[in-house]
Order: structure tokens, then C-alpha cells, then sequence
């Protein structure tokens, strides 16, 4: 079996995986009344990683030889050089952080053939996902430089083992037009900075990140926009503004907001994340009720570097959130929640913690703990250039 | 209409039906002063300890699965002079922040050991002492370390939408 054979698997489980995202976005924006702008190719740089991806696709192409049920620990451990090269390059940190999560997953699994189950559904996409990129296509230049206000509707957090991407979705408000938006910072770290420590890694974009503590609003100046609807993050190019209500920007600004278009590759359920208000609702521990309909709530997604819980989330009245789909159903990310605990409003957002945890009895076990990341921090100072 | 929660029959067969589905358990939080690195790799409980008394010193530990023949020595192959047939105290810490990190369960798994209730980890690896080498281990420690000084990104990652950020207090 050569690459290219395996190339062509990829690409029809893409396409096809593809549609169906098509087909769910395209529900959801019709109950939603969301109006989605058309795709354009944006221009690309050169693609000046030939040799790495070549090591990638070699790795990726021994693993489908091998079968999940054969993978061992010297299959795993032989994608290392390749994950440290791929690492030192800013332009290939996509595909770098998949292949990462793949390995450190299958590593842990080792050896395979005795586990009880397969991740299957899971592992396929992350191995169909690596294919593409490493077929190549240089690094993605920005459509327009945007400049205008952004109203942050909440923040998702993605983590695993190695990275944590703080995903912020918000509307920018242009002169002519309100954006439906995302915008992201992604930092490396290691297992062990976990829960509220993963903020300290992020400090290095003090204006966003004081923005999702304090709720306030952004004022952007030329900040790049690719095709997809992410603007690319610069802080010196960002200043905060007055205090905004994420709940009021997704009630009154939300609806009128203009949704960008998905890029080609990124099509596949799992990355429906479409922001949502959801109020007069009756929540349970797994579910909402709301209309005569039961929708999940993916408890599965409240990060533990912010303060919702399930618990608060059952005690909500009113959610900012994103649609999700996975295993065959919709379900709710909680963002944001209003509630009401011993008769009092209590209202709480994942990106409250950014600064630092604001609850006392968090900060205290984060004081027990010490700090995770400084304390690494001297140790590679100490012994990387000893 | 937006489907319910009731259609997709998730629970049964979550592992193999779902895309997001968490297949790695997120270490717990533990003081990383002492013991900064630890892992469940190449057939052993392996990590790093730091030295108390010279800051530039660590020393590198180990316990074997199945066997549970235990070594420690400096990163640079001196062996560690508390060691007398039994674990030096550098190998109880490891095997404590071992249990903090990953559960006594998931360690006391790989290393193939019996761990009764009131018994310790440490107290039921009754191996002996074996030579190790410690710069396999130590240049692991520093590929970990070497995460810390990779730059930020600012282009989106929607691969991590495979990766949910979980485990929030109940």
C-alpha cells in the first residue's frame, strides 16, 4: 500500500465526514437564522516543509500498515524527532499538536491489542485529519486587516497533554457590518499545569485575557482576518473598552451577526461551535428542557480553569453556549450561565479565571499545589542550558 | 427541529461511536517542586527529583514493571548514596507524586503490584536494586521541559476541537 492509497482513504472519509458537517451547520443555521458568508480561497505562502511532512506521512502510513490492534511503544515512540521538528516550526503547529495528542493517546493505550476497546471513530479522524496536512499547503495569508470594536460572547478552552488553545467567539462590529468571530491563542505546556494553571501559560496576551476577566469589551486596530472568521491575534493591536454583558451582546448583536464561512478542510462535525443564547429553559444535571424538546448539556466541556460546574449549569435559568454534535446528537456547551444558588443570582463565565481564580477556596488549593509553571520554569532555565 | 438527547444511544458505546471522547485521564494537580517530572514509560515508573541540597543536581529514579527493581543516581550516572537495598527516599517521593498524579490504581496497573488497603505503594515494591541508565530519562525531562519554550501561537488550531478542555468540580 503506498501513501497516495492511503491519501485517497483520507480524502473520501474527509469528504465525507465533510458533508455531513454541511448538512448539520446547515440545519442549525436555518433554526438559528444565521446567515453565513460565502467561501474564498485565500492566498497562500510557500510550502517549505517538504522533508517534515514527508516524515509525518511515513509515520502516518506505518500506523495504518500496523493497525491500531499492533500499535507498541517503538511504533509510537518513532514519530518523536519527527514531533520535536515539527514543534520548533510556528507555521506547522497544527499539525504538531494533532499528532502530539494522537501519540501521547496511543502511548497511553500501549500495547493496543489488549485494550478492551477502540477509540475508533476518534482515532480514524485524528489520523484522516494528519493526512491532509501533511499533504501540504502553505501557511494561510489573511483576507483583510479589520479594525472596529469586538464584543466577546465567551471563551472555549481546549487542552490535552502538551497544548491549550483558549478559543474566544465574540462579534466585531465594524463601521458597516457586525462579524460573527473567533480568535485564539494556543500555548505549549506539559501534563502536569492543569486546571486555573493553564492561564499562567497564556499571560503573554495581557489585553485578551484582562478582557475575559473583566468582561470587558476589545477595540481593534488593523488585526488581521483569514477567510475562516479568526482573527489573528496581535495584543499591541487591541486595547479594552468599556464593560460589556455577553449575555446583552448575544441577545441584541448576535442575531443580527453575519457568520463566516468554514474552511474546506476544517469541515467535520466536531467543529460545529456555534454560539448560542438559550434562557427560559428547565435544566436537569445532563439536560435542558426547552420548548417541549430535551437538548444535552456536554458536561464533558467545562474546563476546570474556570468556574462552571454542573452543578451551576442545573441551576441555570439563561446559557451562552455552543452547539455541539457528537455521537449522533446535538448537545450545549455551556460558555456562560446565569443561576440562581440559596436564592441568590450567581452568574459565572469560563473566562473568568484568566487573571487568576477570583473564587478563594480555587486560589487556596493553587497556593497548596504552588505554582506549576514557574516552578518548571526554573528547572529549564537551570538544566536546558546547564 | 434540532434533534433531543434521546436519539443517539451514546452511552453504550461512546468509546468507539465519538469523535471528542477522552481517552487520556488529565493528570491531578501536584506540588512539581520536588518530583518536577514523572511517567508511566518504557516499562517503568520513571522521573525526575530534585536535589535538596544543590540546585543544579536532580537525580533520576526509576522502578521497573513487574519486576519492580528500582535505581537512582544523578544525571550524570553517579549512583545515589542513599540507596542500601531498599529505596532511597528519592524513589518514595517518586512513587508518592506518582500516585498524586496519575491515582494509585492507574500506577499500581502498570507496575503489575498488589496494593492492599493501609498499604503504601512504595512499601509493596519489594524489587532490587538494578543499574539503570539515567540519560534516556534525564533527556526526556528536558524534551518535557523544552515544551515550555515553545513561542505562543496566534493562527487557530481547529484540531483541538478534538480535544475539550474537561474536568471541571462536580
Amino acid at each position: 500500500m503506498a501513501e497516495e492509497h492511503l491519501a485517497a482513504l483520507a480524502g473520501g472519509r474527509a469528504a465525507l465526514f465533510g458533508a455531513v458537517h454541511d448538512a448539520l451547520l446547515a440545519r442549525l443555521d436555518g433554526c438559528a437564522g444565521r446567515e453565513r458568508a460565502e467561501w474564498r480561497e485565500p492566498g497562500r505562502g510557500e510550502d517549505t516543509a517538504a522533508n517534515l511532512l514527508a516524515g509525518c506521512r511515513s509515520w502516518l502510513t506505518e500506523l495504518a500498515i500496523t493497525g491500531w490492534r499492533g500499535v507498541d511503544h517503538d511504533l509510537v515512540s518513532s514519530a518523536d524527532p519527527t514531533l520535536e521538528a515539527l514543534l520548533a516550526r510556528p507555521a506547522l503547529r497544527r499539525q504538531a499538536v494533532l499528532l502530539d495528542g494522537l501519540a501521547a493517546e496511543l502511548r497511553a493505550s500501549c500495547p493496543v491489542a489488549t485494550l478492551e476497546r477502540v477509540p475508533a471513530r476518534r482515532w480514524a479522524d485524528l489520523w484522516t485529519r494528519a493526512v491532509l496536512l501533511a499533504r501540504g499547503a502553505g501557511e494561510e495569508e489573511p483576507a483583510e486587516t479589520v479594525s472596529g470594536r469586538l464584543l466577546v460572547l465567551g471563551v472555549d478552552v481546549h487542552e490535552h497533554g502538551t497544548a491549550v488553545q483558549a478559543q474566544v467567539h465574540g462579534v466585531l462590529e465594524t463601521r458597516d457590518a457586525a462579524r460573527l468571530v473567533r480568535t485564539s491563542v494556543t500555548a505549549a505546556k506539559v501534563d502536569t499545569i492543569v486546571g486555573p494553571a493553564v492561564w499562567r501559560l497564556l499571560t503573554g496576551h495581557p489585553v485578551l485575557m484582562g478582557a475575559l476577566a473583566g468582561r470587558l469589551t476589545l477595540n481593534l486596530k488593523d488585526m488581521p482576518l483569514l477567510a475562516g472568521g479568526d482573527l489573528l491575534w496581535h495584543d499591541d493591536r487591541a486595547s479594552a473598552g468599556e464593560p460589556a454583558d455577553p449575555f446583552a451582546t448575544a441577545r441584541v448583536v448576535l442575531p443580527r451577526a453575519v457568520a463566516p464561512p468554514v474552511p474546506p478542510l476544517d469541515r467535520h462535525p466536531v467543529r460545529i461551535a456555534e454560539p448560542v443564547l438559550l434562557e427560559g429553559y428547565k435544566a436537569r444535571r445532563e439536560t435542558l428542557e426547552l420548548d417541549g424538546t430535551t437538548l444535552a448539556i456536554d458536561t464533558g466541556r467545562l474546563p476546570a480553569c474556570g468556574p462552571l460546574t454542573p452543578a451551576l449549569v442545573a441551576a441555570s435559568t439563561e446559557c451562552v453556549g455552543l452547539m455541539r454534535w457528537d455521537g449522533g446528537r446535538w448537545a450545549v456547551q455551556p460558555l456562560a450561565v446565569r443561576a440562581t444558588v440559596k436564592k441568590k443570582p450567581v452568574e459565572a463565565h469560563t473566562g473568568d479565571w484568566a487573571l487568576g481564580p477570583a473564587d478563594p477556596k480555587i486560589a487556596k488549593a493553587e497556593a497548596r499545589t504552588g505554582d506549576a509553571v514557574a516552578v518548571l520554569r526554573e528547572r529549564a532555565g537551570r538544566l536546558l542550558r546547564a | 427541529m434540532i434533534d433531543g438527547a434521546d436519539d443517539g444511544d451514546v452511552d453504550g458505546d461512546a468509546l468507539e461511536r465519538r469523535s471528542a471522547v477522552r481517552v487520556v485521564p488529565p493528570a491531578r494537580p501536584r506540588k512539581l517542586a520536588k518530583v518536577p517530572f514523572v511517567e508511566l514509560a518504557d516499562g517503568r515508573l520513571q522521573g525526575v527529583v530534585s536535589s535538596g541540597s544543590d540546585l543544579r543536581r536532580v537525580y533520576v529514579s526509576s522502578f521497573t514493571a513487574g519486576t519492580h527493581d528500582f535505581s537512582c543516581s544523578t544525571n550524570n550516572n553517579r549512583p545515589c548514596g542513599g540507596l542500601y537495598g531498599r529505596p532511597c527516599k528519592h524513589l518514595v517521593a517518586l512513587a508518592n507524586e506518582a500516585v498524586v498524579q496519575y491515582g494509585l490504581e492507574r500506577v499500581a496497573r502498570y507496575l503489575r503490584v498488589e496494593v492492599g488497603e493501609g498499604d503504601t505503594l512504595v512499601s509493596r515494591l519489594q524489587g532490587q536494586a538494578e543499574q539503570a541508565t539515567a540519560a534516556a530519562v534525564f533527556s526526556r525531562f528536558l524534551r518535557h521541559l523544552a515544551y515550555l519554550e515553545v513561542p505562543d501561537a496566534v493562527a487557530p488550531v481547529p484540531e483541538m476541537h478534538w480535544f475539550p478542555a474537561s474536568g471541571a468540580a462536580v
